[in-house]
């Protein structure tokens, strides 16, 4: 089957011969932005997790037939090194990876709780980011969500920064 | 004497500071050891220290570094970056060394084809420390190999040449590295330029942002699991869901007809298939129907009775004075710890090509040298024939140590003449991992009339951590008896006690364990430090100057002291409860590494909750400070999760949970919303990062539990 769908603003005809198909897969293996990872594929670590239609989803439980007509972006289309996302330019002041496996995924549940939250409270935070970090990077992740809401509301209210 | 390096330069004699394997060993971090037997005490020693020298067969500079013509260093590193920040610190060494920015040196994986390969590992703490003295002495040389051709090209003589930012100048006039080398055939290599002092440098001990900190956060194609080949197809491997299991027959039938599947692969001692894409392979292998035989069936509480002290065998490692004394009061307590996993986020995988007779492996590991070793020996080829391409780690923990993954995915590519991609299933990366082995502890003590301990013992039993690893020669057991990865944190580290026995019991179990971050260290620590805990209370003490009043003021003790009291100062230590939160205090030493924790915890829902944690430690110079604290917070966060919640369990033989949620782990609301670290520096050099502070960390906990509660918690993971 051809299915459509825009992703990181690109619009894109995919030929699919498994509906089922986890679109995990056929964004890392056909499309070839790796940037979005496998940890688990049961929607249990969150690694897999990007934007679509604005809503943070687990990719390696979505079916890419669920994708037609949908706009999706990966941590490829949240920024770039010129020009980064707040969540992206948080992480960086706040030096957060460690290992960088589980990072795409937390920056994309990130930036999804913002667009609903702007200014999320540790409560809103320890409820809405539930990915796994095995390296305990939690610390400095909390610190960059909140310098991250900050960074958001001066690039939007430029008096007040 | 001269040879040719592999871009066919000259190289002339040279003379490198080399230290080999167990010949320079450090001084015993505690205590003084039963054994007179020199090669048992260094090996011991050894293994309590792990003062490790580095042990790779790279030392000519050419195969470390490259000039590029656009005037930057590249520096090949034969250790692995698999979060800890390494290749930050070895870049930052090489800069200051090399009269380099950090902007102008750039750090990547040495493939096996450099030759520049490290002969053991990336682990147990060793990466920057081991390197501290050969990385600067070959930048060094670097350096002034690079002088040596400047002069010629300006002129003027060696030491007329000053350098920095990569560039020389001298009289006035000034060329970058790249111009001063670019057309070299053949390098002078002087002898080994003497160090700079601590003081000159620019970058070591500075907070530099992590070099691989813009990869991470842009999503760069940069793991195991990332790698690519043009016509790649990926590979699946059949597993038992039982410990024990062996192979008896298949039925792939059912299979082979599957959408997409390229071959079946028969192979004696695994059964798979190889297909177009991860769905596909991953269908095809559910349809695999496998016959497999089980000896018996094995439960938690078997494991659980094997592993009891006094079943296993026994080593005594550590003896001081006399014994417990049985006829006067014994204060006894036992301490337990569950079998644990590694959990990291990147499943382990592997992407092999087999053309005719080389063999190129991409693949998360920590164990460079031996993945080639096993690849080249099933290939029936010669190592040099095996090219192992090293990726950063998504997460390693000490479970990038074992990887015969490698050695499947090369057989599957030989067969069907393509890269063959395949990883684990998540399912598969808990039922066979190498997992944290579950432990016992007894601890006993006699106590004076004053209160102070007079005798002390500590026998603890476990699983294999080191015994028959491929990584350490077979003699380092035999010779020592017990397990080097096993007693890491279990001696007595309160040196002024004088009377100290430390047993070591080692038990086989069903299924495989192995090293996990900090090996032995988290849990006997747990029972070390709250049994100390006991002890103050039952004498009377603080925990604090309890435990000082029992340290020696030699050099270890003179820096558990300093840690022990600067995590007091700094958290406040108080015994009281303050709002519903109380304190816990614990400290241990690992790898020659003291640090001490101080957990603030409180109950709800008879639910622990850390809040804080304060955290002081001595890794001797913090070659990047902030990648120190990013590891001590990641290490309290990982003991968190491994102290209150983690646990796997079997039944009928089938080891479980299978994935997260289930197999609890600490998310972001259980993480301290504090973290408090205080870093010292008791000696001039680096010492173990990574491991260390994953000590007192359980054992902080419970000490906090048991002021709220007045119950003792023993046994992992811990609850209220
Ligand atoms: S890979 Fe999708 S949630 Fe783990
Ligand atoms: S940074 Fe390694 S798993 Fe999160």
């Amino acid at each position: 089957m051809t299915i459509s769908f825009q992703i990181n603003g690109q619009a894109k005809s995919m030929d699919i011969e498994d509906g089922n198909t986890p679109l995990l897969w056929v964004i890392r293996d056909m499309l070839n932005h790796k940037g979005t990872k496998f940890g688990c594929g049961k929607a249990a670590c969150g690694a897999c997790t990007l934007l679509i239609d604005g809503e943070a989803v687990r990719s390696c439980s979505y079916a890419v037939k669920f994708a037609a007509g949908k706009s999706i972006t990966t941590i490829e289309g949240l920024g770039n090194k010129e020009n980064p996302h707040p969540v992206q330019q948080a992480w960086i002041e706040e030096i957060v990876p460690q290992c960088g496996y589980c990072q795409p995924g937390f920056m994309m549940a990130t930036a999804a709780l913002l667009e609903k939250i702007p200014q999320p409270t540790d409560e809103d935070i320890d409820k809405n980011i539930i990915n796994v970090c095995r390296c305990g990077t939690y610390y400095r992740m909390r610190k960059a969500i909140h310098k991250a809401a900050q960074i958001k509301a001066e690039s939007i209210d430029p008096i007040n920064s | 004497m001269s040879k040719t390096n592999k871009k066919g330069k000259k190289v002339s004699r040279r003379k490198f500071l080399v230290r080999g394997g167990l010949g320079t060993l450090g001084v015993l971090a505690v205590g003084t050891y039963l054994f007179r037997n020199p090669i048992r005490r260094n090996i011991l020693a050894y293994a309590n220290s792990m003062d490790m020298a580095y042990m790779g067969s790279g030392m000519e500079p050419m195969i470390w570094f490259e000039v590029t013509s656009d005037n930057q260093i590249i520096l090949h590193s034969p250790k692995v970056e698999m979060g800890q920040g390494t290749f930050t610190g070895l870049a930052q060494m090489a800069a200051d060394e090399l009269d380099v920015s950090m902007n102008q040196i750039q750090i990547v994986h040495a493939q096996t084809d450099t030759g520049n390969i490290d002969t053991f590992s990336t682990g147990g703490s060793t990466s920057v420390a081991g390197l501290w003295q050969p990385l600067r002495e070959l930048a060094a040389t670097m350096r002034e190999m690079i002088k040596v051709e400047g002069a010629k090209k300006l002129g003027v003589s060696v030491n007329e040449i000053s350098s920095e930012n990569a560039q020389l100048t001298a009289a006035g006039n000034s060329i970058t590295y790249a111009d001063a080398v670019k057309d070299v055939t053949e390098w002078e290599v002087p002898n080994t330029p003497p160090l700079r002092d601590l003081k000159e440098y620019k970058f070591i001990g500075k907070p530099i942002a992590r070099i691989d900190l813009e990869a991470k956060v842009f999503g760069d194609p940069i793991f195991g699991l990332d790698a690519e080949m043009p016509d790649m197809l990926y590979g699946a491997v059949v597993r038992p869901d039982k410990i024990g299991a062996t192979f008896v027959s298949s039925d792939t039938s059912a299979a082979e007809s599957m959408p997409g599947v390229v071959q079946i692969i028969q192979e004696e001692d695994f059964v798979g298939v190889v297909a177009r894409s991860y769905s596909e392979a991953e269908n095809a292998k559910q349809a695999i129907k496998v016959d497999w035989s089980v000896e018996r069936d094995w439960s938690s509480e078997e494991i659980q009775a094997i592993l009891q002290v006094g079943e296993g065998n026994a080593s005594l490692i550590q003896k001081e004075g006399s014994d417990i004394d049985d006829s006067s009061e014994v204060i006894e307590m036992e301490f337990s710890s569950p079998i644990g996993a590694h959990a990291q986020i990147e499943p382990n995988g592997v992407l092999a090509y087999v053309n005719g007779d080389k063999a190129t492996i991409h693949i998360s590991t920590q164990v460079v040298n031996l993945t080639r070793k096993e690849v080249a020996k099933r290939l029936g080829f010669d190592e040099v024939q095996v090219n192992i391409v090293p990726t950063y780690l998504g997460g390693g923990f000490g479970r990038r140590l074992h990887t015969p993954h490698a050695v499947q995915a090369a057989v599957m590519s030989r067969i069907v003449g393509k890269p063959v991609k395949y990883c684990f299933s998540r399912k598969e990366e808990f039922q066979h991992d190498m997992f944290r082995p579950p432990t016992h502890h007894v601890l006993k003590a006699n106590l004076d009339e004053s209160g102070m301990i007079k005798a002390i013992r500590h026998d603890f039993s476990s699983g294999d951590v080191a015994i028959d690893s491929p990584l350490l020669p077979g003699f380092v057991h035999s010779i020592l008896g017990a397990d080097v990865g096993a007693i890491r944190g279990g001696f007595c580290q309160y040196s002024a006690i004088p009377n100290i026995r430390t047993v070591s019991w080692h038990v086989e179990l069903p299924f495989a364990t192995s090293w996990w971050r900090s090996l032995g260290l988290l849990a006997n620590t747990f029972a070390w430090e709250s049994f100390m805990d006991e002890l103050a209370v039952k004498s009377g003490k603080d925990p604090v100057s309890f435990r000082l009043a029992h340290i020696q003021d030699d050099e270890a003790g003179t820096r558990l002291k300093a840690v022990i009291q600067a995590a007091a100062v700094k958290a406040n230590y108080t015994d009281e409860i303050v709002d519903g939160r109380a304190m816990g205090f614990a400290a241990s030493t690992d790898a020659g590494t003291p640090c001490a924790q101080v957990a603030e915890v409180s109950l709800k829902n008879g639910k622990i909750k850390v809040h804080k944690v304060t955290c002081a430690m001595d890794p001797g110079v913090a070659v990047n400070p902030d990648q120190v604290k990013a590891q001590c917070e990641g290490s309290i966060i990982m003991g968190i999760s491994a102290s209150l919640f983690e646990k796997m369990e079997i039944r009928n033989s089938e080891l479980s949970p299978t994935i997260y949620g289930p197999y609890q782990m600490a998310l972001m609301k259980h993480a301290p919303k504090e973290i408090d670290v205080v870093l010292l520096q008791g000696i001039d050099k680096p010492g173990p990062v990574g491991e260390p502070p994953l000590g007192p960390i359980g054992a902080a906990i419970a000490n906090a539990v048991y002021r709220l509660t007045g119950e003792r918690l023993t046994a992992m993971p811990l609850q209220a």
